[in-house]
């Protein structure tokens, strides 16, 4: 495969918060069109190192390149870069004082200086893709987790981000509400975004993933396509984690 | 009652009145600028400035009003510094006023959650843009029955105005019952003088506040 393709490129990456190391040396690399599941036990710092990739936190050794671009906690070059990362959040994050609409425009509108029309068709149409468009001119109070969560979703991609990171987007929702937001995920996976996801949800990543990474203490333990990893992982560590999803009688 | 007493001088109190509200009025914009800024040095922990401002906040509003203004109107003149009675009150105000509102201000800003700023951040937006589009919007409806209470209250302040010589309410009042003992009508005509200014301004900021909640913001 060519360079050409590297969307993200990970290098020894380190991140602690004081003395305490959270990410221990991570290498990563993902490629235009690829859907990476990340996965792992709570705590074990997959929420920091998406963070981490969109500089929204320090980082102590190595580097995070997006298509080679430096991605740099602190710089100021960081707010163009950031368009081409989009992140959606476990509690959404929408903005309480504007509409569906207003929200999703706003970084289009202000940051982009895109043309109002054609954003507002855009936004109307990704809307519409994940069944919100009656609700454009609703504030965010007056929807469901799971409304709130599609949209959020819609404000990020409106963006035209290069990669997608969703970090646990279903964690804060009712069991019914989770099925709809990740429909709208597994559509994206499956139409060629390029995303890295952290998940619990287990048949989710079997379904969405081209590949899946099972973190821990700080390090990738395991990664593999979703078939091999599901049915005949190579690492004890992995095996010991699936079956913290299963349940015998 | 002496009603021809009430008649005669009324129109006294409406000069110190529009005194009042004037000195009142501007000393409050005042106020709410300094306070604007200072909860944003604050806000950011500008260096040094965050300290002044944090330092400020304390003196001012831990320090009565009336010395305040005598350190502007008697003190200041000691080293050189000579200030109008009105200058005084504008200042003396927005002096005691900034403090108020700095908090007040400062803490709608904090009330904006972290993931509405990170959202913000990962959209692309820079600092200015964040500012303006995510946190004071959100800050403004946090604020805003705070800034009311402390114009309520500031308001109530200037009374003591009278102590740099300004020809305010409270003067106008001391002054009638120095002269004619007639402390009653001046008494009721200070009291209705002050409904007739604080009590419009109070009934506009409840109904300001009730949309503000019905905006479930
Ligand atoms: N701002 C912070 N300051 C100090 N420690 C932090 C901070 N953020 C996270 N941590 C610590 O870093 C570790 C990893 O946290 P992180 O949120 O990345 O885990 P996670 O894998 O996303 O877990 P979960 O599945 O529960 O979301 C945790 O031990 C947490 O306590
Ligand atoms: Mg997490």
């Amino acid at each position: 495969m060519d360079n050409e393709d590297v969307v993200i490129e990970v290098k020894g990456l380190k991140k602690s918060f004081g003395e305490n190391v959270i990410i221990n040396g991570i290498d990563l690399t993902v490629r235009k069109g690829e859907t990476v599941v990340l996965i792992g036990p709570s705590g074990c710092g997959k929420s920091t190192l998406l963070r981490c990739l969109n500089g929204l936190e320090p980082i102590q050794e190595g580097s995070v390149l997006l298509h080679g671009e430096p991605v740099e906690y602190g710089k100021r070059s960081l707010y163009k870069i950031r368009q081409k990362i989009g992140m959606v959040f476990q509690d959404y994050g929408l903005f309480p004082h504007m509409t569906v609409l207003d929200n999703v425009m706003l970084a289009p509108l202000k940051v982009q200086k895109r043309a109002k029309d054609e954003v507002k068709k855009e936004a109307m149409a990704l809307l519409e893709r994940v069944g919100l468009g009656d609700k454009a001119k609703s504030y965010p109070s007056q929807l469901s987790g799971g409304q709130q969560q599609r949209a959020a979703i819609v404000r990020s991609l409106v963006v035209r981000p290069d990669i997608m990171l969703l970090d646990e987007i279903t964690a804060a929702l009712d069991p019914e509400m989770v099925h709809e937001v990740l429909n709208v995920v597994l559509d994206l996976a499956k139409n060629g975004s390029t995303m890295i996801i952290v998940t619990h949800e287990m048949a989710f990543a079997e379904a969405a993933a081209n590949r899946v990474i099972l973190m821990d203490g700080g390090v990738i333990v395991e990664e593999n396509p979703p078939e091999k990893f599901f049915k005949d992982p190579d690492t004890e560590r992995a095996k010991r984690f699936l079956s913290t999803f299963s349940y015998s009688r | 009652m002496d009603w021809s007493f009430i008649t005669e001088y009324y129109p006294l109190y409406i000069e110190s009145a529009v005194l009042t509200v004037t000195i009142g009025g501007l000393g409050i914009i005042l106020s709410v600028i300094v306070g604007i800024l200072c909860a944003i040095a604050r806000y950011y922990r500008i260096p040094l400035l965050n300290g002044i401002a944090a330092a400020y906040t304390e003196l001012s509003r831990n320090t009565p009003l009336i010395v305040q203004l005598f350190f502007l109107y008697f003190g200041l003149p000691k080293i050189g510094i000579v200030f109008s009675s009105e200058t005084c009150g504008v200042v003396g105000l927005a002096f005691l006023g900034g403090g108020y509102m700095s908090e007040s201000i400062l803490s709608g800003l904090l009330s904006v959650r972290k993931t509405h700023l990170e959202a913000a951040a990962s959209l692309g937006l820079n600092g200015f843009q964040t500012m303006t589009n995510v946190i004071l919007p959100q800050a403004a409806s946090v604020a805003t029955p705070a800034v009311c209470a402390n114009v309520i209250f500031l308001l109530k302040e200037t009374s003591v105005f009278s102590a740099v010589s300004l020809a305010d309410l409270m003067y106008t009042a001391k002054d009638l019952i120095g002269m004619y003992y007639s402390t009653t009508e001046a008494l009721t005509m200070l009291v209705i003088a002050y409904l007739i200014i604080i009590l419009p301004v109070s009934i506009v900021f409840t109904l300001l506040e009730r949309r503000l909640h019905r905006a479930g913001i």
